[in-house]
């Protein structure tokens, strides 16, 4: 570890820090339907979109039918998308000739954009024509963060109107999120990342003869239009097959910045925004803190971790001691202008996140480095989050830390003046128990079955992190990888693809149920025995829930993957 | 429930003409206008015809230039499309090795590959970054100190002095963004670029330092 890699990390946490309030305004007034700088040359397309669409902006929905609407758009989403890739051979915009997709694999895709996680069982540049990458992909990197956006906003409108029967409406709050927040900033990063040296064009791979004569063929497209929104978006589906590890999908240091910052700027906005609605922007700022302290400790320890290296190396006569001249460390699997600070800056970030974009691969990395994303998102990518995804994961977090502070003083738990009831803690329950369920229960499956076992690229305790993590990031609907894994097989496609909708929808449904009785329930003042929920205890007490239900659950798999590595890696033992 | 089917497949279809169809476009044609070099992938031509992308590396074999890093990177197999075989800096397939630190392929081949170096240059530890392939397999750069190792190599290879190499590896140093972000480091296919160059402007009269 380097006094630059530290510096690097604390400057990247001081620009999100100083963000985060100025992008809660904005996104806030956006989805409370205040007028805004760009209402007036959005405006008029909003209205023609309701007018079309046949929606009534006002006509609020009640947490059934928000629900119901969400779930039907998804089914729509995913009809076209799978449909999309099954023809692309037959449509234009193709210059390589993509033939059409497997019918596993266009289903595993679908549900995998649909869903935000992004999973790549398909190549990118080796599979997909530009007219699915544009009209497919890029398309469901936009509604379905903004589907994220909207769940949250139901939520937390659950907690700060006082006895409602609804939470809005689905409808708005999708098109509002697309038109006003992604589209606009999508634009201007778009244009950076070009300016940066990102391609952005329509023409067949470029054949060249190489200085010494070899034959390449350099692989391009649309790329800055669509990595603009899947980072801002926290989709990290890549373009190309190495994701934001390839030279042309992140230039350089300036493009690997901006794409880290924009996977947690609105997750980090959207703190401020929840502060806002319950009326205490210092409530905000708590889940926020809750949110930093485990994302500070997750990229230490994964700095520590790469630092160190191989430690069979020094013995062959390499030289892995970070210097003026070499960022050294474990650089297997990682870029060398991005170096060991930089990857595991933004290894912390993706998984903390449901970004899953990578710019090293984390397969590569040491036994505890490669553990810290699986933890990550294990935890239920609640360290920030997906975009919406993050706080309404974390804000059901509460609902238990809460919950069990009253169960300590014998009180009924209250947050941010709504008494939390039997109703919420199981609805609640259900949602987070079906993370450990899926990931676990898939996990053993294949572990166990010969065509789980067929497609691992290590052998050893390695090998089994290969599948906890698939599985791990498929339920999370994060999409990073232990891209060794052979995961483009019938078998791994359609289990992934129901862990992906274990992940998204059976979370969502509970959580929506939450949502639904919150917002009947009538405000209670703070007395003098009201936990507070704004302070150093609750956000101690939090990470502490957040810690013990991740750690208890996921410590026996965790033990057998990557922590016996880690004690073979010291012994020298290799697979 | 039906009633919400009409509002997804209209707010679908307008979504996918907005954000699907208007928005790449629209970033391709400003991208043209503004940004024409890198929207078109960053190509350089070297006598009118065009060798790469100084974004994208590319193999290096000879003792006469700068070598990248190992490369993972495969192509389908030809003679049997479901394997795949070894086909380095193969940039319309990028990945990783993927090999964990416990893996023994990774150990053999890092042993390997170290061996060679070292007997081009004993002296001197192997920089990490020369024996570790990338993440993308297209690694376009190599760190400072993993030039500086190859620098006697091509120094006789090319009957230069040491001193003009180290002057032509420091005039190629990518420093970080303002001092502080990312790594420094040198570009290969750029640097080996200007070594050509070099050789073109001084090759008549022949080599006046070689020491």
């Amino acid at each position: 570890m380097t006094t630059n890699g530290w510096i690097q990390i604390l400057v990247y946490f001081g620009v999100l820090t100083l963000l985060t309030r100025p992008l809660g305004g904005f996104i806030y007034r956006v989805l409370e339907g205040k007028p805004t700088i760009i209402s007036r040359v959005l405006g008029p397309i909003e209205r023609g979109f309701y007018k079309l669409a046949g929606v009534k902006p006002q006509a609020e929905q009640h947490w059934t039918t928000y629900t119901m609407a969400m779930l039907i758009f998804n089914l729509v989403c995913f009809v076209s998308l799978y449909a999309l890739q099954l023809a692309q051979k037959h449509l234009p915009l193709n210059p390589q000739g993509m033939d059409n997709l497997t019918p596993d694999l266009a289903f595993n895709t679908a549900i995998s954009f649909i869903t935000n996680t992004n999973w790549q069982s398909y190549g990118g540049e080796s599979t997909m024509s530009y007219l699915t990458q544009m009209l497919g992909l890029t398309v469901h990197n936009f509604v379905s963060a903004a589907t994220g956006i909207a769940l949250a906003m139901a939520l937390v409108r659950g907690f700060a109107r006082r006895s409602g029967k609804t939470l809005g409406n689905f409808w708005v709050d999708l098109t509002r999120t697309t038109l006003y927040i992604l589209l606009p900033l999508s634009i201007v990063v778009a244009i950076f990342l070009i300016w940066q040296g990102m391609p952005q064009n329509l023409h067949a791979y470029t054949d060249v003869t190489t200085l010494e004569g070899a034959k390449q063929s350099i692989a391009q497209g649309p790329v800055a239009s669509q990595v603009a929104i899947k980072m801002l978006g926290t989709n990290g589906g890549g373009f190309f097959n190495a994701n934001a590890a390839h030279p042309f999908e992140n230039p350089n240091a300036i493009s690997d910045f901006l794409q880290i910052i924009l996977i947690f700027l609105t997750p980090a906005a959207l703190t401020n925004v929840f502060g806002r609605m319950v009326k205490s922007e210092l409530q905000g700022w708590a889940i926020y803190s809750a949110m930093a302290v485990i994302f500070l400790a997750g990229v230490t320890t994964l700095y520590w971790a790469e630092s160190q290296g191989n430690p069979a190396f020094p013995a062959m006569g390499i030289d892995q001691t970070a210097s003026a001249l070499q960022p050294g460390g474990n650089m297997e699997g990682k870029e060398a202008r991005f170096g060991i600070a930089r990857s595991a800056l933004f290894a912390t970030i993706t998984t903390d996140a449901s970004c899953g974009a990578v710019n090293g691969m984390h397969d590569s990395f040491t036994p505890l480095g490669g553990m810290v994303p699986l933890i990550n998102i294990q935890l239920g990518e609640v360290i920030f989050g997906g975009v919406g995804s993050g706080l309404y994961g974390m804000l059901l977090y509460a609902i238990i830390a809460v919950f069990i502070a009253g169960l300590m003083v014998g009180r009924t738990p209250e947050y941010v003046g709504k008494k939390i009831e039997a109703r919420e803690v199981k609805m609640t329950m259900l949602a987070i128990l079906c993370l450990p369920a899926s990931i676990l229960g898939f996990t053993a499956l294949a572990a166990v079955l010969p065509a789980g076992l067929a497609g691992l690229n290590n052998q050893g305790p390695h090998g089994f992190s290969e599948i906890l993590y698939a599985f791990t990031s498929a339920t999370g609907n994060n999409g990073s990888a232990f891209a060794g894994l052979t995961a483009n097989t019938p078998f791994y496609n359609l289990l992934l693809a129901a862990a992906m909708m274990i992940g998204r929808f059976a979370f969502i449904v509970p959580m929506m149920a939450v949502a639904g009785s919150l917002v009947a329930k009538k405000y209670t003042h703070p007395s003098a025995g009201t936990f507070p929920t704004d302070g150093g205890l609750f956000i101690s007490l939090l990470v502490g829930v957040l810690l013990i239900v991740g750690g208890l659950t996921f410590f026996p798999a965790l033990a057998l993957g990557p922590i016996v590595e880690h004690l073979s890696m010291l012994a020298g033992t290799t697979y | 429930m039906l009633s919400h089917f009409r509002p997804a497949i209209v707010l679908f279809i307008l979504f996918t003409l907005v954000t699907g169809l208007a928005y790449p476009l629209a970033i391709t044609g400003i991208g043209e206008k503004l940004f024409p070099h890198q929207a078109n992938g960053s190509l350089i031509e070297k006598d009118g015809k065009v060798i790469g992308s100084g974004l994208i590396g590319q193999t290096f074999t000879s003792d006469r230039y700068f070598h990248g890093r190992p490369s993972a990177t495969v192509d389908v197999d030809p003679n049997d499309s479901s394997k795949t075989v070894p086909a380095p800096y193969n940039a319309a397939n990028s990945g990783g090795s993927n090999l964990g630190p416990t893996s023994k392929s990774l150990i053999d081949r890092v042993q390997a590959d170290t061996d060679k170096l070292k007997a081009e240059n004993p002296n001197v530890a192997v920089p990490v970054d020369l024996v570790t392939t990338s993440a993308s397999g297209l690694d376009p750069d190599i760190s400072i100190a993993a030039a500086l190792f190859q620098l006697p190599r091509v120094a006789k290879a090319r009957g230069l002095s040491t001193d003009t190499l180290n002057q032509l590896i420091a005039a190629h140093i990518k420093p970080r963004w303002l001092g502080i972000i990312g790594e420094p480091v040198v570009n290969v296919l750029k640097l080996n670029l200007a070594l050509d160059a070099l050789a073109a402007t001084s090759t008549k009269p022949p080599a006046q330092s070689a020491g």
